[in-house]
């Protein structure tokens, strides 16, 4: 039959891609039903880009543990696919008695969760490892990183496709039932699915996903961060990342972040919002991610710096019992057979994603014995950036495709070739900021005014797109009502 | 390695000119390279017409001013190549341009700087409010429209009024879409009063002084924007909020010149201009390194970056013939209601070319151009507005000392 799968996966986030690359080690028929039109369009792309070492993620055990293993592997994951990442370290800073009290606690906690190579240090330390950083007293997370979230995402997914994994974009799941024969009809806008198994990834939506499977109905207690971004111009001021003492939710409220692309991340602030999701940044935070910033940061967060800012949410759940915030919840059920429900990931679930996936697939095996794909490679080549090559690498790029000669994005140094091969990327995502996630086309200080012009024409040509169609990054976010007259 | 005499990075209005003239006062060896793939710069997409009546003493398209220039450079026999991209300047003057044919690194004896500006964003604004489509940068939609065939919306709102966004209004408007509102959150036009007049008042599109874009609605695409007004004391006044439905946004909201390329040639830029601080013959602070047009500072008409390239070719020529130029002790300091002042230093022995804007418009005034507390130079004005760039010339007999220049506006 038709739309027949062994397993479908809900949700195209880094825990789904994740999910669903780890599952193709195994001979199944795998797909990915995402809403959006692209991987990593929610949580997954909306947040600090940390790969942390697991001494913030509280007295949750399944967090931690993910979160220590997901850190420890993570050389080695960035290799096989070929992600941009740095394990820079990490400050965790405090300013008079009370965070210092509050830092030694951390301390202790970070001690008994194992937290490799943690150190207390005090104001000479600080300045020593981040001239830049400011602070009386803090602590040293060694082993904590830094990695592109959507980079990282798309790389999971494109691995899984490569493995024979299926990427179904515009598919909001809205019903789930089973056939008497014990099939799951997984109904969504645009089509119905069948499978054996099903894996709920679906993130800010898994708590609704869960309910459709059958398991607990968990209250949602979405946080929504808003971001801002800094010039590169400022990135080299910072060398690692500088976290304020925890408040009294344990959650850091506005950190400074480098990315491994070389800008700045100011944020998140943290607010607790209802169900409706909105991205929109206000004046208020803005004022309050440049002045708490320049707490931490001072002279280099400043508005001249300003490229642009973003906000993510958060997908914390609570029981609907006693109305807390859960652990990380990876479950399957004797009542419900063949579906594994994951809820509750929020951070750090960048870092914890593969050891999640690996439970759930630990899960699947625990109801049906599994056959390896021999022809599994694990191994996933990204783009070639250009800007990061020698000079004698850039020489025979471009003697090897001309396109390399040709600069389609100035400011990240972005050439022709990048944005081809970005446009037919495996997924078959013909977003702009698809091209945008793929390449960091339209991503530094003017923001897409020289190159955007190009990548639209390049999606108009390569993939014979009508221009009322080209769109920005979802549906119905259009670009052009049509040809000049 | 190659070697040139002199390698012109950027083929807009400002390379040409200086090109030209470079090679009329006898310099052969000359390499102009521009990213795109024809010459003419941004003027390629300024199909409207105004240019011209300074330098030519007739009204141009922008295709027609840059063609002259093309034309003459071309006659002139000086080499150009498109399509090549210039990715780094360092600082002893080797020049890194991407090509399809390769990577081309020359060493240049002597380097100008004619890049242009971009675009102030959205982004660097922080403008509150949703992320949908349908906000574009003002000559990003004049490249979409006049370049590309595109057409990117029906009812317009216009956030600045920035001369692109001016322009836009008018083109906007002729290609059937309807423009509700420019709204600019000073209590002046940024643009030229003449385009106020010809691409604003002429099609009833009304201009809403002293309003600031406070919100940004809709998703997935725009929807609406909300404007509130500014009070005298520069808050927002409670209950003055417009709602401006719309399906497009576009913004002209200022010009930053480009200089990502001097900064990694060493260059010093000018915090208010955001451009090389330059000497009297536009030399940047690295010596051999020339800036002119709007990569110096942002012009308001293509033919004064023509007569300042032009002016600037001098300079080089005296640099490659001695081998150095003197160096400009003499600093010249933006004083009351000034802006910024182009050249930032100067030797007190030559007639320099003074360019300024003032900050904030004045009526009936004085330029004042003072040294050791003597009036060297008054230029009377009937108003002076930020949108005008005042230019004159002073005299060398006219400098007494070596002490700071500074010039104000004497109301």
């Amino acid at each position: 039959m038709e739309n027949l799968y062994d397993v479908v996966v809900v949700g195209g986030g880094v825990v789904g891609s994740a999910v669903a690359r780890e599952l193709s080690r195994y001979q199944l028929k795998i797909c990915v039903l995402e809403k959006e039109l692209d991987v990593c369009n929610g949580v997954s792309g909306r947040n600090t880009g940390l790969l942390h070492s697991g001494i913030l993620s509280g007295d949750q055990p399944v967090r931690t543990e993910c979160c220590i293993e997901g850190n420890a592997e993570f050389d080695q994951v960035a290799k096989e696919l070929d992600v941009p990442f740095k394990r820079c370290g990490k400050l965790i800073v405090g300013f008079g008695e009370e965070e210092k009290q509050c830092l030694q606690q951390l301390y202790q906690h970070g001690l008994e969760c194992g937290i490799p190579g943690i150190r207390m240090i005090d104001a000479d330390e600080i300045k020593a490892i981040e001239p830049n950083a400011d602070g009386d007293t803090g602590i040293y997370v060694p082993t904590a990183g830094i990695l592109c979230p959507y980079t990282y995402t798309i790389a999971l997914a494109e691995n899984a496709a490569q493995n024979g994994v299926e990427y179904h974009f515009d598919q909001k799941v809205t019903a789930i039932s089973r056939t008497p024969g014990g099939e799951y009809e997984i109904q969504t806008e645009n089509g119905m699915w069948r499978s054996r198994w099903v894996v709920n990834c679906a993130g800010l939506f898994a708590y609704q996903i869960s309910v459709m499977l059958g398991f607990e109905a968990y209250v949602p207690k979405r946080v929504k961060g808003e971001y801002e971004i800094l010039d590169k111009k400022a990135g080299k001021f910072l060398s690692v990342p500088i976290y304020p003492a925890p408040g009294k939710a344990g959650d850091c409220d506005i950190h400074i972040t480098p990315t491994v692309d070389g800008n700045i991340l100011v944020g998140p602030t943290l607010e607790d919002v209802d169900e409706t999701i909105d991205y929109s940044a206000t004046q208020e935070k803005i004022d309050q991610l440049m002045e708490q910033g320049a707490r931490l940061f001072p002279r280099h967060v400043k508005r001249e710096y300003f490229i642009r800012n973003y906000a993510g949410i958060f997908p914390y759940v609570a029981d609907p019992g006693i109305q807390e915030r859960v652990d990380f919840q990876i479950q399957a059920r004797e009542d419900i057979p063949h579906a594994v429900n994951v809820v509750g990931i929020s951070t750090p679930g960048l870092t914890s994603a593969l050891p999640i996936a690996r439970r759930v697939v630990e899960k699947v095996k625990e109801q049906e014995e599994l056959r390896p794909n021999e022809a599994f490679n694990p191994v996933r080549k990204g783009i070639v950036r250009f800007a990061e090559q020698t000079d004698e690498e850039k020489m025979r790029l471009i003697e090897e495709d001309p396109d390399y000669g040709e600069i389609y994005c100035r400011c990240e140094c972005v050439t022709k070739a990048e944005i081809k091969q970005a446009v037919h990327n495996i997924l078959g995502v013909s977003t702009v900021s698809g091209i945008k996630y793929r390449t960091r086309a339209t991503m530094g200080r003017c923001q897409g005014g020289y190159c955007e012009t190009r990548l639209t024409a390049m999606i108009e040509k390569e993939l014979q797109q009508d221009v009322k169609d080209i769109l920005l990054n979802q549906k119905g976010a259009y670009m052009f009502v049509g040809k000049v007259k | 390695m190659n070697t040139r005499e002199v390698v012109i990075v950027g083929g807009g209005p400002a390379g040409l000119a200086a090109a030209a003239e470079l090679k009329a006062l006898g310099v052969d060896d000359i390499l102009i390279i521009e990213r795109e793939k024809n010459l003419g710069g941004i003027l390629r997409q300024c199909i409207h017409d105004g240019f011209g009546l300074t330098r030519f003493g007739e009204t141009l398209s922008g295709p027609e001013y840059s063609q002259r220039f093309i034309d003459q450079v071309k006659e002139m026999g000086i080499e150009a190549i498109t399509n090549a991209t210039v990715i780094d300047i360092s600082p002893d003057k080797v020049v890194t341009a991407d090509t399809t044919e390769g990577l081309l690194k020359i060493q240049a004896k002597a380097i100008v700087l004619t890049m242009g500006c971009r675009e102030r964003t959205r982004g660097a604004l922080a403008i509150p409010g949703t992320r949908p489509s349908g906000i574009y940068n003002a000559g990003v939609a004049q490249s979409y429209m006049n370049l590309f065939n595109k057409m990117v919306g029906k009812n317009i709102v216009i956030m600045g009024s920035g001369d692109i966004g001016l322009i836009m209004a008018r083109r906007l408007t002729l290609e059937g879409a309807h423009v509700s509102a420019v709204i600019e959150i000073l209590p002046y036009p940024s643009g030229l009063p003449r385009n106020i007049e010809q691409c604003l008042h002429d099609y009833d599109i009304p201009l809403y002084l002293g309003y600031s874009v406070i919100d940004i609605q809709g998703e997935p695409r725009i929807e609406r924007v909300i404007a509130a007004k500014v009070g005298e004391n520069g808050k927002l006044v409670e209950g003055s909020e417009i709602e401006f439905p719309c399906d497009t946004l576009i913004l002209s909201v200022g010009l930053i010149p480009e200089n990502e390329l001097s900064l990694s040639a060493g260059v010093v830029l000018d915090d208010r201009t955001k451009g090389a601080v330059v000497d009297e013959n536009y030399q940047t602070s690295v010596p051999g390194i020339f800036a002119a047009g709007n990569v110096l500072h942002v012009h308001d008409l293509v033919d004064f970056v023509s007569l300042e390239a032009e002016d600037l070719a001098k300079g080089v020529f005296q640099y490659l013939r001695d081998g150095k130029l003197e160096e400009n002790e003499i600093p010249v300091c933006a004083g009351e209601n000034i802006g910024h002042v182009i050249p930032q230093k100067i030797s007190g022995k030559k007639d320099i070319q003074m360019s300024l804007r003032v900050r904030k418009p004045v009526g009936r005034c004085k330029v004042v151009v003072k040294q050791a507390g003597r009036e060297l130079k008054t230029v009377s004005m009937p108003k002076a507005i930020p949108a005008e760039m005042i230019q004159f010339r002073v005299k060398a007999e006219a400098f007494v000392s070596s002490e700071p220049v500074e010039v104000m506006i004497n109301e």
